[in-house]
């Protein structure tokens, strides 16, 4: 086989920031390549370049497409050519149906009137090849994330594509809807359609792709042959990280002690339609200097729990106890919730978690702007003092406590999410997918802080998608499927099979 | 911006010591708006002071200059903390109509006591801000559609209030509001010494507070600012309010509305950047979700921002009626835009959590000027509209670009 894409060394560079040198990948026709790299590795911007994003003007080097020189100065160039990019965040327009979508831009169409019997005709055609069953005048906003996912890839198919190009297209769904787009994948692998594909599941990336390039700070490290071996992960780990991480969760002592949070009977009705219930008599509870894991899919409610404890951030009609310490208290509201010690790090940092205008100083004292003022005045100095202490302390890097939060990386970011909570001084600490779309570094950095947190006593509750995450980390994991505990296990008992085994016994 | 990035690449060793690099020059580039805004209105102020002959700065157009804009600058604080909390109030425009003319009914009809009156249009005009913020607020209605209707509403109260005629003349009493000066204590009233000496003393005070601030800083960490900038600034403080004193104190001191801005101006300047409260709306301009998932009550805010902004544009509706010496139906039609304008000159953002207090005053202002300088040189009222209608929108593509260039 030849390749179909070369790209050679690719130089692009952000003032001041040399962003991609001499970068190379060559992609064989009709396989499955996936790029992996660390946050700020280079890989979406290689790939923004190559779709045309970056006009041919804005870097060095060159594109050889089809054994031919390519100037895209667009992306419809690109596209023309069968070159298809599905960015991270989908670009569908929640409002107008799925065949509005599939064709916007691209409508079916004679002299501006569209053809809405052959739209809807085709917009069927290219659903049922990536296996969507909807009808197609189903409006995206009422379709889940790994649906919406479906729509992207169909409107790629519409548009003749040769070339794939997948930007952590599973990074928002859950295991089931991400295997289903993995086969789609070997599916138009064998129709002979091109893939590229961005991932930070690297067992995903080991399970699907035939060859692997590894991008590190801007330049190619290395690009080999996936051979679906037990080893290729570590090999794809040590070369991402360009040193062998022996210990992917740091060490800890655990001491666990007296109960600290214990929630019963918990019952949670969706915020919208009251008759959906959402949290169905759930009871779990954590210990001081515990790491509590939340297995479950995505969907299984997990987000909605955790929010509804904390000051009912989410839902209606909420019921069940909630005791601190052995002590009913009232959590609801979030004001209460946080001067029992309360904290809940979100899943989302970006829309829920940051004022990504503001300074990190600022972000970081939000959630206890009281501890840096007298009565309502603001006291400068100590609020410059808490932003260095907590800089220091998590090891966030910045330019300075000015800096806004949205240049940070995402490392970074999370971490000043949680120095927000950390500073509001809390016994208990709910981290909601703490480690999702950060680097392996950072990981390994916000898991040494967690382990740091447990040993200072406080309780934690860890909800994750990623199961080697808790397995790793926690000492003991609730298993939550449709909204219910669906167990419980010790971590000395737990494995990856016997979570899955709870989730799917619960669902049949 | 390049220097930065690089920091951040650079790891951890660059977190501690970031003040390095300081020139005055990357100091500047990275504080252009609001230095930006401040030489605008020097250039302009000086160009008009040339283009009119010196006309501009005399003592009684200076007087006039601030009472002409007086009314614009009180509402131009309150919306400030609207827009920086996320949201717009076209209504205030059809407040300051309805508010003079209650006024003018209480004062002029019922023959009521001027501080009285003036104390039940204050709460009437906060009540209004509240009515319309609680539905913004507490029901999430859009603040848009909910001022919208209020400026709709209060516009016809006004009409029904005044039964379409124009109301007054006002007590003298409450007149002095608008075209009173403090009286000359220290001397004779030529020159006015009062002003004079309140003008240095609040220079002297202002550079104190400055210095004191940059002391504390200096204990910490070597402060941000470039003391060459620091020095230049002080400077301009102790040169401009001065030169503004020796000028009002020529013609007959300070007017009473203008103590009154300047204290309006300083307790909001240090509520939003000061206390708690000012921050939280940063915060919830800035996300609101974010912000009230940290425990900031949002609603509240919201809805306190809303019965300021009423407040205040009752007490603009009384500046203002009181310099007409009568209520007419016609008062305050589209002062809102005027005030909005000033905002976002100002270098607020459309979509909230950025903005500061001092920033729309300057914007106010700078709109005065040209108002004003333009009359002076006899340009229409129509090629006025365009030029301010251009400003306003060169402001913001100078912020827009400013802003992308940053990212």
């Amino acid at each position: 086989m030849n390749a179909i894409l070369e790209m050679r060394n690719i130089t692009k560079t952000f003032p001041g920031v040399k962003a991609l040198s001499d970068v190379n990948l060559s992609v064989k026709k009709g396989e499955i390549h996936a790029l992996v790299g660390e946050n700020g590795a280079g890989k979406s911007t290689l790939m923004k370049v190559l779709s045309g994003v970056y006009p041919h003007h804005q870097f060095e080097g060159d594109i050889y497409y089809k054994g031919e020189p390519q100037k895209f100065a667009k992306i419809s160039d690109s596209e023309e050519k069968g070159i298809i990019i599905i960015h991270q965040e989908l670009a569908l327009v929640p409002m107008l149906s799925i065949a509005e979508n599939i064709f916007l831009g691209n409508e079916t169409a004679k002299k501006g009137v569209i053809d809405w019997h052959e739209a809807h005709q085709r917009a069927k055609e290219v659903t049922a090849k990536v296996g969507l069953r909807e009808p197609t005048t189903t409006k995206i906003t009422n379709l889940g994330t790994g649906k919406q996912q479906l729509v992207e890839i169909a409107k790629a198919l519409s548009k003749r594509v040769e070339l794939l190009i997948l930007d952590e297209p599973t990074s928002s769904l859950n295991e089931t809807d991400s295997e289903a787009l993995l086969d789609l994948l070997r599916e138009f692998r064998a129709q002979g359609i091109t893939s590229i594909i961005i991932s930070h599941k690297l067992n995903e990336v080991a399970e699907v792709a035939d060859t692997i390039t590894v991008l590190r700070d801007g330049l190619t490290v290395s690009s080999f042959p996936c051979d679906k071996s037990v080893e290729i992960e570590n090999r794809i780990i040590k070369e991402m990280v360009g040193r062998e991480l022996t210990n992917r969760y740091p060490p800890r002592d655990v001491a666990i002690g007296d109960m600290m949070l214990e929630v019963r009977n918990w019952n949670v009705y969706h915020h919208l339609h009251s008759d959906r219930h959402l949290i169905r008599n759930v009871n779990f509870n954590v210990r001081a200097g515990e790491i509590v894991g939340i297995a479950g899919l995505m969907g299984a409610g997990r987000t909605e729990l955790a929010m509804s404890i904390f000051g009912r951030s989410y839902g209606q009609k909420i019921s069940g106890e909630v005791l601190l310490k052995g002590q009913p208290v009232d959590v609801s509201d979030i004001k209460k919730a946080v001067a029992l010690g309360i904290a809940y790090v979100t899943e989302d940092r970006k829309e829920l978690g940051l004022v990504l205008d503001n300074s990190i100083k600022h972000n970081l004292t939000l959630a206890n702007l009281d501890g840096v003022a007298k009565g309502l005045v603001l006291d400068d100095i100590e609020e410059r003092n808490v932003g260095r202490e907590y800089i220091e302390k998590l090891n966030i890097r910045c330019s300075s406590m000015l800096q806004e939060v949205v240049n940070l990386s995402g490392g970074n970011q999370q971490k000043v999410v949680l120095g927000k909570w950390l500073y509001s001084h809390p016994e208990v600490l709910i981290l909601d997918e703490p480690t999702r779309g950060i680097d392996v570094n950072a990981k390994f950095e916000i898991y040494s802080i967690i382990n740091d947190l447990a040993a200072e006593g406080k309780a934690i509750v860890f909800i994750s998608s990623e199961m080697p995450e808790l397995l790793g980390m926690c000492d003991r994991i609730y298993v939550m499927s449709e909204g219910r505990m669906a167990g419980e296990l010790p971590v000395a008992e737990a494995s990856q099979e016997k979570i899955m085994r709870m989730i799917v016994k619960n669902d049949g | 911006m390049g220097e930065e990035m690089q920091q951040v690449a650079s790891g951890p060793a660059a977190t501690m010591e970031p003040e390095n690099k300081n020139t005055i020059a990357s100091y500047l580039k990275s504080n252009l708006r609001e230095y930006g805004l401040l030489l605008a209105l020097i250039v302009v102020m000086v160009s008009f002071q040339i283009m009119t002959d010196g006309i501009l700065m005399k003592p009684l157009n200076i007087t006039n200059l601030v009472l002409q804009n007086s009314y614009i600058v009180i509402m131009a604080v309150g919306m400030l903390l609207v827009i920086v909390s996320g949201n717009i109030d076209l209504s205030v425009g059809s407040v300051v109509g309805f508010i003079g003319a209650l006024a003018a009914v209480l004062m002029v009809n019922y023959g009521m006591n001027f501080i009285l009156a003036s104390a039940i249009c204050l709460v009437t005009g906060a009540a209004i801000g509240a009515a319309q913020g609680y539905w913004i607020a507490y029901h999430k209605i859009p603040s848009f559609i909910v001022t919208l209707a209020g400026m709709l509403v209060f516009r016809g109260l006004t009409l029904a209030l005044l039964a379409g005629q124009s109301i007054g003349p006002f007590p003298v009493s409450f007149q002095r509001l608008s075209s009173g000066f403090i009286p000359d204590l220290l001397g004779s009233g030529k020159p006015h010494m009062l002003t004079l000496v309140l003008g240095a003393a609040i220079s002297l005070y202002l550079v104190y507070a400055n210095v004191r601030q940059r002391m504390a800083e200096q204990k910490i960490a070597r402060p941000e600012e470039p003391f060459a900038i620091f020095v230049g600034k002080n400077a301009l403080i102790l040169i401009a309010i001065n030169y503004l004193a020796f000028l009002m104190a020529g013609y007959r001191g300070l007017p009473n509305v203008l103590i009154v801005m300047a204290l309006l101006i300083s307790i909001y300047s240090f509520l939003t950047s000061r206390t708690t409260l000012g921050r939280r709306i940063y915060a919830l301009g800035g996300n609101e979700k974010a912000a009230k998932l940290s425990g900031v009550n949002t609603e509240k805010l919201t809805f306190l921002t809303f019965a300021n902004m009423g407040m205040l544009a009752a007490l603009a509706g009384l500046v203002f009626a009181a310099r007409l010496n009568s209520a007419s139906p016609k008062a305050g039609v589209a002062f809102e835009l005027d005030v909005i304008a000033a905002v976002f000159i100002g270098g607020a953002s459309m979509s909230g959590g950025v903005g500061t207090v001092v920033g729309a005053v300057i914007g106010a202002f700078l709109m005065g000027v040209m108002n004003n300088g333009m009359s002076i040189m006899s340009v229409g009222i129509d090629y006025q509209q365009v030029i301010k209608g251009l400003v306003l929108l060169a402001a913001v593509i100078f912020d827009v670009y400013n802003k992308k260039k940053a990212g």
